[in-house]
């Protein structure tokens, strides 16, 4: 598949959110139930405000993602049937939610828990959602898992809950530890899955080949002609046109980026030299971009067995 | 009628076309429609139409483009002055040749009113040898002029055709054949087209298939496998051929002087030696059975032998072995093949219960048919050994009994002809005769070498040489040969040349580099050396660059078009149809059709068939000229044959119809007449035909036209070469080729540029296939069509590229003796091993056709046209690369090799030429995007077309 | 219920492209246009069609098939393009089975095409909608046209009639019958799609010979074969001696 920067903003934006939000509702709770020290209103405000901010900076990619924008109202119709149309409804439906969590600290305690237990149960059904776009497609091999919203919802719990680490440096230094130590174990967790599934896609049979898709039983076929030697739009979108040693360096990119080093800069971090927390997260949201990329670019879509060559 | 042959029709909406599909009412394609018809839209809002009359400005090269518009009057007065100057004078001085041959009736009736020998159309350069190799056979060929019947046949031989012309008829035939559980084999040396679907693809080296054939012929004869009952009968087989080496007349058949020769021209009288009485007998006599095979003695004590023991003599060393050394095809396959005729055509017989009598008189109950059926095309015509390739094929034809018979091979009124038929060139330069016609047709079907056109010394009078010792037999001319010798100035130079519709700057000549300079040569006076050119065409082809005055021509969609009985009709199998075009939207711009050009020159150059009694121009334009038009006056034959008559009651003969147009129009723009049943088959000897061919004027004359299994008149050449033969004989220099190749039977040679290339150095053939969603350079400009085939690879077998040292997708140069040409590889395990291919005419030079001057075709499409050469060394002079018969090209006879492309290659196609500007009057190409849809531009939002 | 369908012909199809033009030409100016070409006269040029024809080689030299595969929406009876879709603009049809795009509700998401795995659908370039064969649906429905006309473009063009159209839940259609006689199949059964369209496989035909058909008592060898009689008058034994 073509990476289409839209979608990928989207996911990796939103996923950030959707971790930040449901990191400072268990920061919340922790705090409530007294196993840390109170926090101050000002980091849940913050957070749900830079929560919001980048949900609704993803949401805005999206747009760019469609041909006609203008009708985008439309897509909430079918939430019965399409992940899509789920996402549509609950990503605003989110961003409220988190808005709400927002407003409502400081303003109204009891108002706040609800609001947050709210936006954290819509953060993981946007999660689950989200997931399921790409892993409800089940000719989409790679995609069709469940480790798909699996590492959906860690890798953006895990971006999210260093962003809560760095907002807490600053806003609640009492959580810090916390944060820290949850980005920790989150980035910890997402890499694990996030192997898993790449080992799960290395190893990989296609279950549709050229043999199947022209239904022609023979070991050797070679495609010879297309139909179109300008390209179509079955080669401009399902194909990303990279070599597969830049896909691999992508790969190796995103494992160190996204997991690898935010993991030794957090530990670092929960050392004492929280400073470079900043620089763990920018590090972390970069591999994260890097392995959203990946993510496309390693689906192989059923339908490239007809686009093999051209003459 | 779409641009070629099919029915269609065509829909608008609000004046723009809306649809084109296939008209269920037509004969021909019966409502289907191929892509190119289908993308007829695209053809017509093409931005390389012409749209302005064009004169080369002042001082602007040749090639260069640069043009300004002129009025047609202009256009008009220019052509009148330059071409009644030159008819006046030395009418050859002005030739006119044309890419399309299905507007022969009235271009090469033009040509002849102006006097002048020098016109042809592509025939030369197209598929000549299939024409004169079976019609000097047969009396009838491929194509418009007959076909094979595959309604009927079982099992169906398919020779050097990948797509065809006839393609949308032969689509349909195939699939039906397949579906009824027929047989399909290919014969090709590549698999594509109809090759795809063939049950069995038997892969050939290019230009070896008389050997094929030949050895097929052995194993038939050997096996016993021939038709006896037809060869006796309707073929020569049976005929007495002198065998006295001493004799003048060596090699002629014999004839029985106490015998009518009935018709001079065709003589009747010739002999069997019958098996009943053991004696020489008038052929056909009555109760007379003769020997085919054995070797006779005449009274007289001349050694006779029958034709037919002749051809098996010939064939006896042509083993399956000796074949399968040449075509690369195992000899068990050729042995196979050849039982799977004979004993298909054997035991699978056909009786039809249709009475019919023989030109005879015997009486027939049934029409038999033996099921095995042919169909071959370029592939084995375009070798310059094609002649007697696809003299054998008609031979084998004529051996399985298969000629005009259901499941065989099926003829198309005006087919069958006489052998040869009786229309004839002048043979002396003093028919050209200023300010006067030309004294005969201009091109015909010489029977012997006195209807050659040469002088007294021997010299050709046709600027392409056609007729001449050199080629003698060239029925459709040479037109790729015209502007090398009016270069040269060898037999003579040209003052104007008219080209109408021939890419001659690009994909329709051969050494295109070089004939592009040559177009572009001066004299030392800086006069060109072909002074003056006028090119016609209705898109901005490459030629036109070339040009000193363009004439913009209509579309199809835009003019009159008459499928002449006088020319190529659409006849079907079952009886004569002619059709017509009728325009469907106005002319774009200033565009004009070529007929109405002509019938305005004709006026004005006064013409006497243009002109009437009191010299006062005759004819309005083509639409009034097709009506009023009679080959003679009162003869009652026009340019169509249906709705003839004032009432437009007749068929063929009658007075003209002022309705005839509307009459075409209100009838599916054709014309067909069903022949009774009885009538439809054996034509060649089927005296209810023959005769009413004749009363309907068809053929002058009603003999029987018996299968020339032994060309005599082949031999009558022989016999001047040798010395033999009174009266004209080749000059020196060819008598040993005219000797050689005029045999009187089939045999195989390699063709003459393999004979003259190092096979070692160039291994490999290189050809040409046509897509079929194109098929020239008309279609692969066209918007739809050039996202299809963008542009074309050299296809390769993978271990011949292996070998090579060429990656699949690599950058190669293909080198001939002639030229190099760099372009990129597509491997394919379609191909046999010693060949490689590409797609004709998809390359193209840069800006032309209004494309973008890096649009893929020029930079990545090639044409092998660069690797061809159109002469040939021939001791200190050179000959045409053209069969030594008819002077047909030898287009797939060029030897290549492969190297890959350096480093520092840059990636696109060489050659490459300056970009081409696009002339006044073009409209700029929508670069960014175009959506077509039909009449909304009219409705006030114009997609089309925005930029 | 009613499938409409095509089969399409492996046998007889020749790769003439006749049905990718039609099919352009007919949707370009129809319910289903504009379809847009970018650079038509430039370099790559690349369009909107609905119906593509593929070339494949099968085995090696000389053992070679040429394989031409026409390619538009399978009209699957599960259609994986259709509850994808957020607006409900992607849609099969209950009354005869077409798959169709409302493009009035389409937003231009693809995702739809990411749900198909044939590649059947393409996105306008210029309208941004997404496209996709109709079989026609403005045409075989349309009662002005004569009744032989109420087809598909493609069917109408095909020359070797190698698209049959019709009902493949009709047991006695002709495309049921071509389906159940000559081998239809299904383009990638492996993800139950159920394509409505199916494909008809190459058949061989081959002549066997057995070796005693090839000479028969009535093989012409008997009679040219033969030397000839000699004369009745010439020298025989006849006229040396007597017994």
């Amino acid at each position: 598949m073509r990476p289409a920067w839209s979608v990928i903003l989207l996911t990796t934006l939103s996923g950030a959110a959707q971790g930040l939000v449901l990191f400072m509702v268990l920061l919340e709770w922790l705090a409530r139930g007294r196993f840390i020290a109170p926090l101050d209103d000002r980091f849940f405000t913050t957070g749900g405000v830079i929560a919001v901010a980048l949900a609704v900076v993803g949401l805005g990619a999206s747009f760019f993602h469609l041909g006609r924008p203008e009708r985008s109202w439309r897509a909430a119709a079918m939430w019965r049937t399409s992940w899509l149309s789920r996402e549509v409804i609950v990503l605003p439906l989110f961003i409220a939610g988190t808005a709400a969590f927002a407003w409502s600290h400081g303003v109204d305690g009891a108002a706040a828990l609800a609001a947050g237990a709210s936006a954290a149960a819509l953060s993981i059904v946007l999660f689950i959602c989200t997931g399921m776009i790409y892993a409800c497609l089940h000719f989409i091999q790679e995609w069709a898992s469940p480790l798909t919203v699996v590492n959906f919802l860690l890798m953006g719990c895990a971006s999210g809950a260093l962003t809560a680490a760095v907002l807490a440096g600053r806003l609640a230094p009492q959580a810090s530890d916390v944060a820290i130590v949850g980005a920790l174990v989150l980035t910890l967790a997402a890499m694990l899955t996030r192997a898993a599934s790449l080992v799960r896609n290395l190893r990989l049979r296609h279950r549709s080949s050229l043999q199947t898709a022209i239904g022609v039983r023979h070991p050797r076929i070679v495609q010879k002609a297309q139909g179109a030697m300008g390209g179509s739009f079955n080669t401009r979108e399902f194909f990303h046109g990279r070599s597969r040693a830049l896909v691999r360096r992508v790969r190796e990119a995103f494992m160190v980026l996204a997991f690898l080093v935010p993991l030794a800069l957090l530990g670092a971090a929960f050392a004492g030299a929280e400073l470079v927390l900043p620089l763990a997260l920018a590090i972390q949201f970069l591999g994260l971009l890097a392995e959203r990329w990946y993510f496309f670019a390693e689906a192989k879509h059923p339908q490239n067995l007809y686009y093999q060559a051209i003459s | 009628m779409c641009a070629c042959r099919c029915g269609i029709r065509v829909h608008l909406r609000d004046g723009a076309v809306r649809y084109i599909d296939g008209n269920p009412d037509h004969p021909i394609n019966k409502g289907v429609i191929c892509a190119k018809g289908a993308a007829g839209i695209m053809k017509q809002k093409s931005p390389a139409r012409l749209t302005r009359p064009l004169l080369r400005k002042p001082g602007a090269e040749r090639g260069a483009a640069e043009f300004e518009p002129i009025s047609w009057d202009r256009a008009f007065s220019i052509l009148e002055d330059r071409l009644a100057k030159i008819r006046n004078t030395d009418p050859k001085k002005f030739a006119l040749f044309t890419g399309r041959d299905q507007m022969q009736a009235l271009t090469g009736l033009f040509a002849r009113q102006f006097g002048t020998p020098n016109y042809a159309a592509h025939g030369g350069f197209c598929s000549v040898n299939m024409a004169a190799g079976m019609i000097y056979t047969i009396g009838g060929s491929f194509w418009e002029f007959g076909g094979p019947d595959l309604d009927r046949a079982r099992l169906f031989f398919m020779l050097g055709t990948a797509e065809d012309h006839h393609s949308n008829p032969l689509k349909i035939a195939i699939s039906k054949f397949k579906r009824s559980g027929g047989r399909f084999v290919s014969i090709n040396p590549v698999r594509t087209g109809y090759s795809a679907i063939a049950d069995e693809w038997v892969p050939i080296r290019p230009g070896t298939d008389a050997a094929l054939l030949l050895a097929i012929i052995h194993e038939i004869i050997a096996c016993g496998l021939y038709d006896r009952d037809f060869l006796v009968r309707y073929t020569n087989a049976g005929q007495l051929v002198n065998c006295d080496a001493a004799s003048a007349e060596e090699g002629l058949l014999v004839v029985d002087s106490t015998s009518p020769e009935v018709n001079p021209q065709y003589p009747q009288n010739k002999v069997w030696w019958d098996r009943v009485t053991n004696r020489p007998v008038p052929t056909h006599a009555v109760d007379a059975d003769p020997y085919l095979l054995g070797s006779f003695t005449l009274t007289d004590g001349m050694p006779v032998k029958p034709a037919f023991q002749l051809l098996a003599e010939r064939v006896k060393d042509n083993t399956p072995e000796w074949a399968a050394d040449i075509t690369g095809i195992p000899a068990a396959t050729i042995r196979r093949l050849a039982r799977e005729m004979g004993v298909t055509a054997r035991d699978q017989r056909i009786e039809l219960p249709i009475a019919w009598t023989d030109a005879w008189g015997v009486d027939h109950d049934t029409v038999t048919g033996n099921p095995v059926a042919f169909h071959a095309m370029r592939g084995l015509a375009a070798h310059s050994n094609g002649f007697h390739t696809c003299r054998a094929l008609a031979i084998l034809m004529s051996l399985l009994g298969t000629i005009d018979r259901p499941g065989g091979f099926r003829h198309k009124t005006p087919f069958p002809r006489a052998i040869p038929p009786s229309a004839k060139s002048p043979n002396t330069p003093d028919a050209v005769q200023p300010g006067q016609p030309l004294a005969g047709l201009v091109l015909g079907w010489p029977a012997s070498p006195d209807d050659l056109f040469i002088d007294g010394k021997g010299r050709p009078v046709r600027i392409d040489k056609g007729f001449s010792w050199e080629y003698p037999l060239s029925v459709h001319g040479l037109m790729h040969n015209v502007i090398t010798n009016a270069w040269r100035g060898d037999p003579y130079r040209l003052d104007t040349l008219m080209i109408f519709m021939a890419n001659m700057a690009w994909n329709s000549t051969m050494n295109t580099s070089e004939v592009r300079r040559m177009l572009n040569d001066r004299d030392a006076d800086g006069e060109y050396r072909i002074p003056f050119l006028v090119v016609c065409d209705a898109f901005q082809s490459e030629m036109t660059a070339f040009a000193d005055l363009v004439l913009p021509d209509t579309t199809y969609l835009e003019r009159h078009d008459v499928m002449s009985i006088l020319d190529r009709p659409i006849s079907e199998f079952d009886g004569p149809a002619d059709s017509v075009r009728v325009p469907v939207v106005p002319p774009l711009g200033e565009c004009k059709p070529f007929q109405d050009v002509l019938v305005e020159l004709a006026g004005r150059l006064r013409f006497p068939a243009f002109v009437d009694e009191s010299g006062q121009r005759k004819f309005q334009d083509y639409r009034d000229f097709i009506i009023r038009y009679e080959t003679e006056p009162g003869s009652g034959i026009g340019f169509l044959s249906g709705w003839r008559g004032k009432d437009g009651d007749k068929f063929l003969v009658g007075e003209p119809n002022p309705r005839q147009w509307e009459m075409y129009a209100a009838n599916n723009c054709m014309h067909h007449h069903k022949l009774p049943p009885s009538f439809q088959y054996m034509r060649n000897c089927n005296r209810g035909y023959l005769e009413w061919a004749q009363r309907m004027r068809i053929r002058r004359f009603g003999e029987p036209i018996l299968i020339q299994i032994y060309s005599e008149v082949m031999q009558t050449f022989r016999l001047a070469a040798q010395g033999k033969r009174p009266g004209r004989q080749p000059p020196a220099h060819l008598r040993e080729r005219v000797e050689r190749y005029f045999d009187p039977l089939p045999f195989y040679y390699a063709p003459l540029e393999m004979q003259l290339t190092d096979r070692d150095r160039y291994p490999l053939t290189a050809i040409t296939q046509r897509p079929m969603a194109m098929y020239h350079s008309w279609d692969s400009q066209n918007a739809w069509l050039r996202q299809i085939h963008t542009h074309n690879y050299l296809f390769v077998n993978p271990r011949t590229a292996q070998d090579a040292g060429v990656g699949d997708d690599g950058w190669l140069w293909v080198e001939s003796p002639w030229g190099r040409v760099r372009c990129k590889a597509r491997y394919s395990e379609a191909v046999e091993p010693g060949t490689v291919w590409t797609w004709n005419a998809i390359g193209k030079a840069s800006g032309a056709w209004n494309l973008a001057p890096d649009a893929n075709e020029s930079r990545e499409g090639f044409i092998l046209n660069h690797l061809i050469t159109d002469e040939l060394p021939d001791g200190e002079r050179r000959s045409s690369n053209a069969d030594p018969v008819t002077g047909q090209a030898g287009w797939y006879d060029v030897r290549v090799r492969l190297t890959p492309a350096g480093t520092d290659d840059a990636p696109v196609v060489a050659p490459q030429f300056a970009p081409m500007p696009r002339a006044p009057g073009i409209e700029a190409a929508p670069r960014a995007w175009r959506a077509y849809f039909a009449g909304r531009a009219k409705a006030g939002r114009a997609p089309g077309g925005a930029v | 219920m009613k499938q409409l369908a095509l089969v399409i012909d492996l046998n007889v199809c020749v790769g003439c492209h006749a049905c990718v033009t039609s099919c352009k030409e007919w949707n370009t100016s129809g319910e289903a246009g504009p379809l847009a070409d970018l650079e038509p006269y430039g370099r790559d040029p690349t369009g909107t069609f609905f119906n593509r024809v593929q070339t494949f080689e099968v085995g090696e030299f000389p053992d070679t098939e040429t394989i031409h595969f026409p390619k538009s929406c399978l009209h699957c009876e599960e259609p994986p393009c259709v509850p994808v879709c957020p607006t409900g603009a992607s849609y099969k049809r209950k009354e005869d089975g077409i798959v169709l795009v409302d493009y009035d509700k389409c937003i231009g998401c693809k995702y739809c095409a990411w749900a198909c795995p044939y590649g059947a659908r393409e996105l306008d370039p210029r309208r941004k909608e997404m496209t996709k064969c109709t079989l026609c649906v403005d045409r075989i429905y349309d009662e002005s046209l004569a009744p032989s006309d109420r087809r598909p473009a493609c069917v109408m063009a095909c020359p070797t009639n190698a698209r049959l159209f019709g009902d493949v839940h009709d047991p006695d259609s002709e495309v049921s019958q071509a389906i159940r006689e000559r081998g239809g199949y299904s383009l990638m059964p492996e993800w139950g799609t159920q394509p409505a369209n199916q494909y008809l496989p190459r058949r061989k035909s081959a002549v066997q010979i057995a070796p005693d058909q090839i000479t028969r008592v009535d093989n012409p060898h008997r009679k040219d074969g033969k030397p000839p009689m000699p004369r009745m008058d010439s020298p025989s034994l006849d006229d040396a001696t007597s017994w």
